[in-house]
């Protein structure tokens, strides 16, 4: 039993990094069409933010509000880098899909290249506040407090994104531009002002995720978000390619599954049970779980 | 000709579509004056959506388009994103009706109040009662007449000098027709309207002046009653009958 929830849960600390991750990748791709390969990049740009600002950073450090502010920093890093690369190199090939997804796929390599260069290959012991290096005891099983940071954060996160897509005037443009980008348009509006905004908000739920993941996982290493990006892609198809809800749904299903393949069969085997589950989603259900937005 | 002739609300000069390898559009020139509506007519696949289109930058086209609102100012169209064009207040309401299906109603309308103009939510829901009833019923779900309606009323919530109209009575029952010919016309008291029509007895009813595309060039243009009167035209042009009166 002690065994079933403490899998349960480490699953579902694992569905919020990919949450995290997916959630971005899949308003992209919802809004633009454009599948964003360097959005792994701005994982590993928040986890060496949060790192570099632990040590450097006035005011911040490795344990209590220091820490905080430590994330906060590495989160406003990725979310500007990712501004900035929809401004700079996204939005001028307005339309050209095929050459916007070239331009992540050599970001991607190139950041991560920058990043090796900058710190090195090798993987650096990431700062964790002591509270999150503790137990909680959950029906007989010992949790690792960091499990229950994870999951709250994905939580927080799911709930403020569905409440802008539904309550504000970008959610709504947003939601509309997924349905019908040129639509739009001829209402009068600046659908690319949403755009830089989705890369906005993507890389700051990118990065947040590289900052926790970097707790979960006690070091940071620049391969890092790529290895987690094909993942959160899985995620992404099997939750219905711009669905929010069904992504969070999708993240779920395959955190547990790789979780509980990984112990119950064998190591390694939770990869390949997550493909399998991709496989069978799409069989079942060509265009996903849910093929709308929220 | 006197130098004070007043300027047509839009024109047309020498545009040109190239659409995957197609040349759809072939030098199309054309005015719009202000006041009334003018029809665009000609068969299916003449090019009039694809002219709609061109004004609003929705498809890439060559040539000259410009307006000139009533502010007096001449604006170049041609080369301009969608969404500025539109500023200039021109509003559309297209063929296939494009609605948002996720959205509410009452989401359709707040995502169509532009900017730079007053919104008039009550009007829209004085011409249209049922869509107050439906405000909170996602878009997707209604009717192809309802969500005709959602589309007007998107063009009626903004003050527009110009409306661009594809086919809004395409597939609707003989009674819908009548009733959004009858919003149209209320309507083009106080705007421009550019209507695409293939229903010649909605075109009868309403159109001042008209134009017809074939094959991506203009065909005829003048007084709509002269081509509505001229049988031996509408067929040649159109391929159809003009008396019958069929709705
Ligand atoms: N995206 C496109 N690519 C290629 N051809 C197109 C495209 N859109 C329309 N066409 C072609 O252009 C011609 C004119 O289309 P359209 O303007 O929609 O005609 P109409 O509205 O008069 O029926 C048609 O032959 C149509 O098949
Ligand atoms: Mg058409």
């Amino acid at each position: 039993m002690s065994t079933v929830v403490l899998l349960t849960i480490t699953g579902l600390g694992l569905a919020a990094l990919y949450f995290l991750v997916a959630s971005g990748l899949s308003l992209i791709f919802g809004l633009m069409g454009v599948l964003n390969f360097a959005h792994g990049a701005f994982l590993t740009i928040g986890a060496y933010g949060t790192w570099w600002a632990s040590d450097h950073l006035p005011g911040a450090g490795s344990t209590g509000w220091g820490f905080v502010l430590a994330v906060v920093f590495g989160v406003a890093v990725g979310t500007a880098v990712a501004a900035l690369i929809e401004l700079a190199l996204i939005r001028p090939l307005y339309e050209r899909h095929i050459e916007q997804v070239l331009v992540t796929v050599g970001l991607s390599l190139a950041l991560v290249a920058l990043v090796r260069a900058t710190w090195g290959a090798d993987p650096h012991p990431f700062p964790r506040p002591e509270w999150t290096q503790r137990t909680t005891s959950v029906l007989g099983a010992n949790v690792p407090n960091d499990r229950f940071l994870l999951i709250g954060s994905a939580v927080v996160v799911l709930v403020a994104v569905l409440a802008f897509l539904r309550f504000t005037r970008f959610g709504l443009i947003i939601r509309a531009g997924v349905e019908n980008r040129s639509m739009v348009t001829a209402l009068g509006i600046d659908v690319r002002r949403a755009f830089t905004l989705v890369f906005a908000i993507g890389g700051a739920f990118a990065a947040l995720a590289g900052a926790l993941g970097g707790i979960y996982l006690g070091s940071i290493s620049p391969g890092q978000g790529t290895s987690l990006l094909i993942f959160a892609f899985i995620v992404v198809v099997i939750g219905g390619m711009s669905s929010i809800t069904g992504t969070a749904v999708a993240a779920v299903l395959v955190g547990l599954v790789q979780q509980f393949a990984n112990y119950y069969a064998a190591s390694g085997v939770g990869d390949l049970s997550v493909v399998l589950l991709l496989a069978a989603v799409l069989l079942a259900r060509p265009s996903g779980l849910t093929a709308r937005l929220a | 000709m006197s130098g004070t002739v007043t300027p047509p609300l839009l024109r047309m000069s020498d545009v040109h579509v190239r659409l995957s390898g197609s040349h759809i559009l072939q030098g199309v020139d054309l005015t719009v004056r202000r006041g009334g509506v003018t029809a665009l007519l000609g068969r299916n696949g003449a090019g009039k959506t694809t002219t709609v289109k061109a004004v609003l930058g929705l498809v890439p086209s060559t040539g000259t388009i410009e307006f000139t609102g009533s502010d007096g100012r001449n604006q170049r169209l041609s080369g301009r994103r969608t969404h500025e064009i539109v500023r200039h207040g021109i509003g559309y309401a297209p063929e296939d009706r494009e609605v948002f299906g996720g959205l509410t109603v009452a989401e359709n309308l707040t995502l169509a109040e532009r900017r730079n103009s007053p919104h008039h939510h009550d009007r829209v829901y004085e011409l249209f009662p049922e869509l107050k009833q439906r405000s909170r019923q996602l878009a997707g779900t209604l009717s192809g007449g309802q969500q005709q309606m959602v589309a007007i009323a998107r063009l009626l919530l903004n003050d527009n000098q110009l409306l661009l109209i594809d086919e809004p009575t395409k597939g609707l029952a003989p009674l819908l027709v009548a009733e959004v010919a009858e919003v149209l016309a209320r309507a083009a008291e106080e705007v421009t309207i550019l209507l695409v029509e293939q229903n010649l007895t909605v075109v009868r009813r309403m159109a001042d002046d008209a134009i017809v595309v074939d094959q991506g060039r203009i065909a005829w243009s003048g007084p709509a009653p002269e081509l509505m009167a001229d049988a031996d035209r509408t067929r040649e042009l159109l391929g159809v009958a003009t008396t019958g009166g069929h709705a």
